[in-house]
């Protein structure tokens, strides 16, 4: 394939990966605040700006409450907008998360995805992902170093379109990812990716020839409006999306799309998975295909919008389907992910068996007899959730 | 209200309002029980009255002389308790 | 903007229009109008969630003819860092434009729940005016109280019981929480003093265009429906804030303490306190004491700020 920008092979950790993404977005504003495991990106961010190579402001704030609210300002004045956190961090960011989408700024984020405290917990859950499901960000899953990196650029693309204008997440599995020096080819440089990504050119942006008022308050005669329009708009961004998926290919080599199937078309059992694990599973189930098993394997790389159409397309002839979940949500039917899958299927007519796997909590590996844990379940019909690896 | 869209396909997107200072259309003239009623002739033109008015209700005309903004003004009474003069006095709503 | 010495020297042109709906009375509006002229060129304000914010931006109907940007309640300062970084960097590496950027937040927004938010702001040198509009209790929720209201007052979760006469503590200082970040330029300002305000305004207008930031004013903003007093009192009592010395109008210029109205002979503090409601209770026998101890606060202060005035630079 003739790609279009010159690019390099090397070997980067995640955080690293994503620090690279950004510094090729040729990024404005940087407004972060250290957690673990997602401070190495705003430790090579600042390297870069410190030293001359990156022109931008790094805000080095004093919460994640700050990073995101100076991020919001930043992405309304025109400039293009990162930050970077995990778990607790974002936890404290949730106030600003609704209000960074509803005001429709274009800020990108990557996620280090840790568990929530208590027992507080630096490894890896998608406790911190699913708490920002409802916010409206578009919601990216990254299954490997060379996706954090790929996942990021695309991320800036979108949510500065003017089709989109609503903020990215880049989610990549805490440590796992994080810290996991991987081999991945990137661009040689910021210029080798202007022509994919020009410089932003923002709409309604802060400017005092254009006195906009930004942020009012709306009453129940006209919030409701508000909100659909917001509903209607973030619930069209897969379109778009999917081009810019196309326009990346074009300019990379690399090929992207919201969904990630393997076998499942003829599956009788299929694992539905986000993040690193998929590549596990994959592994897994090629092994099971050999023993005669109909097994497969579908990930999402795009979370948020939720594309049911295509999942329930994907799983509907499939008996068994097996929701991985990183992560419990007390007293609901099922994990997250388990929900988004059951609802998908039902507003497409379908009411396969499900099961909800919860696996891998708080960085718990996740091992080949784990694996095996799991299908054993499938035989066994009385069996709707499972922990897998727990003790007792 | 009158200009302004009111199907959630024909909002300024972000929530925004881009008409600025479109809150004249809002007229708080009729929050009024006590109304200011200013004697020119007292009138030593300290624009005190202008300068206090929270609701821009007290116009400063070209000779620096001032006049009351009905259709706003919310009868506080800041500019009768403050002119130095006494030349404003309130009155009931519908009296001289 | 230039200095002034009369108020026919203010323009006419407002930036800030009527049909807003702060309350009768309310003290915000004298403060936000001068600011917005006497902080000349191209200007942006950045509102904290408070009294000013709801009452001027009701959707879909706005009060202002600057851009305006709310985001929450406690992040004010921060939002404005991210503004200001990104008009910095817009300037070096596109086709930005350069602007001043005003803050407002209430008292509730910055001696409390915002209070990290601007120190964080503060410490990072920000270049942008902060102006707290204290009007000495969450207003815009009911008349709570905060950090910023003052001992004795009575407001609706600091009631004045049978027991416990309104609140027990004494206000925040927060100049000192300023001043402690060594800002160019901080001050009070008090809408009895327009001339004084204005000039303020002024002088930080010419820091902020030297990119001298941050600079933070506290103002004194009468509300007389939590303050339960006559809504033609507003600046009655703002005058006797200064004159019984319990609000001292002063400056502190790269370090350097001038209080810019002198108060020689001090007003009984009771004159203060007989004309609003939420003090009332405080004149009864019984609650001497908290007058006594209300009174102690006051000399203290004065005599405090006199001494530090006295020093070159407290930096």
């Amino acid at each position: 394939m003739n790609t279009i920008g010159k690019q390099v092979r090397l070997g980067l950790n995640g955080d690293e990966a994503v620090a690279y993404a950004a510094y090729h977005a040729d990024v404005d504003v940087i407004s972060a605040y250290p957690i673990t495991p997602q401070t190495i990106i705003v430790e090579r961010l600042s390297e870069f700006v410190y030293n001359g190579e990156l022109d931008a402001e790094f805000i080095a704030v004093e919460s994640e409450h700050s990073a995101l609210s100076a991020a919001v300002g930043a992405s309304l004045a025109g400039a293009r907008t990162f930050t970077a956190t995990a778990s607790q961090g974002l936890a404290l960011m949730y106030e600003i998360l609704y209000i960074a989408s509803s005001l429709r700024t274009s800020i990108v984020m990557a996620l280090g995805n840790r568990a929530f405290s208590a027992p507080i917990n630096i490894h890896c859950s998608h406790d911190d992902a699913y708490a920002a499901r409802d916010a409206g960000w578009i919601q990216f899953f990254a299954e490997n170093v060379q996706e954090a990196y790929d996942l990021t650029l695309i991320a800036f693309k979108v949510s500065e379109d003017k089709k989109v204008l609503f903020p990215s997440i880049v989610n990549l599995d805490g440590f796992i990812l994080t810290h996991s020096v991987e081999p991945l080819t990137i661009f040689e440089d910021k210029k080798e990716i202007k022509e994919f990504l020009p410089d932003r050119e923002a709409v309604n942006k802060i400017d005092p020839s254009n006195p906009i008022t930004y942020g009012p308050l709306a009453l129940p005669d006209y919030y409701m409006e508000i909100k659909k329009q917001q509903a209607e708009a973030f619930n069209s961004t897969p379109a778009r999306i999917k081009e810019v998926f196309s326009e990346y290919e074009e300019f990379s080599g690399r090929s992207y799309s919201p969904l990630k199937k393997l076998y499942v078309d003829d599956a009788d059992i299929v694992f539905v998975v986000l993040g690193s694990t998929a590549g596990t599973m994959r592994t897994m189930v090629k092994k099971w295909r050999k023993n005669g098993e109909k097994v497969g394997v579908l990930s999402l790389t795009l979370y948020r919008p939720f594309p049911s159409r295509e999942v329930a397309e994907a799983l509907k002839d499939v008996d068994t389907i097996v929701v991985m979940d990183r992560s419990y949500s007390f007293g609901s039917p099922g994990g997250q992910l388990y929900m988004d899958v059951a609802a998908a299927l039902n507003k497409y007519g379908r009411y396969n068996r499900l099961i909800n796997a919860i696996y891998g909590l708080g960085g718990r590996d996740f091992t080949p007899e784990m694996a095996e844990d799991m299908l054993h379940a499938t035989k066994d019909p009385s069996i709707r959730e499972i922990w897998v690896g727990v003790r007792g | 209200m009158s200009s302004w869209p009111v199907k959630w396909e024909e909002l300024p997107i972000g929530g925004v309002v881009d008409k600025p200072g479109n809150s004249l259309e809002v007229k708080t003239g009729s929050w009024r029980a006590l109304k200011p009623v200013i004697d020119l002739d007292k009138c030593i033109k300290c624009l005190l009255c202008w300068v206090y008015c929270p609701d821009n209700a007290i116009i400063r005309r070209d000779d620096d002389y001032v006049e009351v903004d009905y259709e706003y003004c919310k009868g506080c009474g800041i500019c009768a308790h403050e002119c130095p003069t006494k030349a404003i006095d309130m009155v009931e709503e519908g009296g001289e | 903007m230039s200095r002034i010495r009369r108020l026919n020297e203010i323009p006419r042109e407002e930036l800030f229009t009527s049909g807003h709906s702060l309350c009768a009375g309310c003290g915000i509006p004298p403060m936000v109008k001068m600011a917005l002229k006497a902080i000349d060129g191209d200007k942006v304000v950045v509102n904290a969630t408070c009294c000013l914010e709801v009452a001027t931006t009701l959707y879909p109907h706005t009060s202002w003819l600057v851009p305006w940007v709310h985001n929450a309640f406690e992040n004010a300062a921060a939002t404005a860092s991210g503004i200001e970084s990104a008009m910095k960097v817009l300037l070096r590496k596109r086709d930005g434009k350069k602007y001043k950027i005003i803050v407002f937040g209430g008292d509730g927004g910055t001696f409390d729940i915002g209070l990290q938010s601007l120190s964080g702001a503060l410490e990072r040198g920000h270049n942008f005016l902060y102006v707290c509009y204290d009007n000495e209790a969450y207003m815009n929720t009911g008349i709570q109280r905060s950090g910023g209201t003052p001992l004795g007052a009575a407001t609706t979760t600091s009631p004045a019981g049978r027991v416990i006469p309104g609140k027990p503590e004494n206000k925040k200082n927060l100049m000192d929480i300023v001043i402690a970040h060594r800002v160019p330029y901080a001050a009070t300002i008090n809408p009895a003093y327009p001339t004084d305000m204005w000039n303020k305004f002024a002088k930080a207008s010419e820091f902020l265009d030297k990119n001298e930031g941050p600079i933070f004013f506290h103002y004194y903003s009468p509300c007389p429906v939590g303050w339960r007093m006559d809504t033609s009192l507003s600046i009655e009592a703002a005058r006797l804030a200064v004159q019984t010395r319990l609000w001292p109008v002063y400056e502190v210029d790269h370090g350097k303490i001038v209080i810019n109205i002198r108060v020689n002979k001090p007003k009984p503090i009771e004159e203060y306190l007989k004309i609003q409601g939420r003090f009332r209770h405080l004149l009864k026998p019984e609650n001497k004491e908290v007058v006594e101890r209300l009174k102690r606060y006051i000399e203290s202060n004065w005599n405090r700020l006199l001494k530090l005035a006295e020093l070159g630079s407290i930096y």
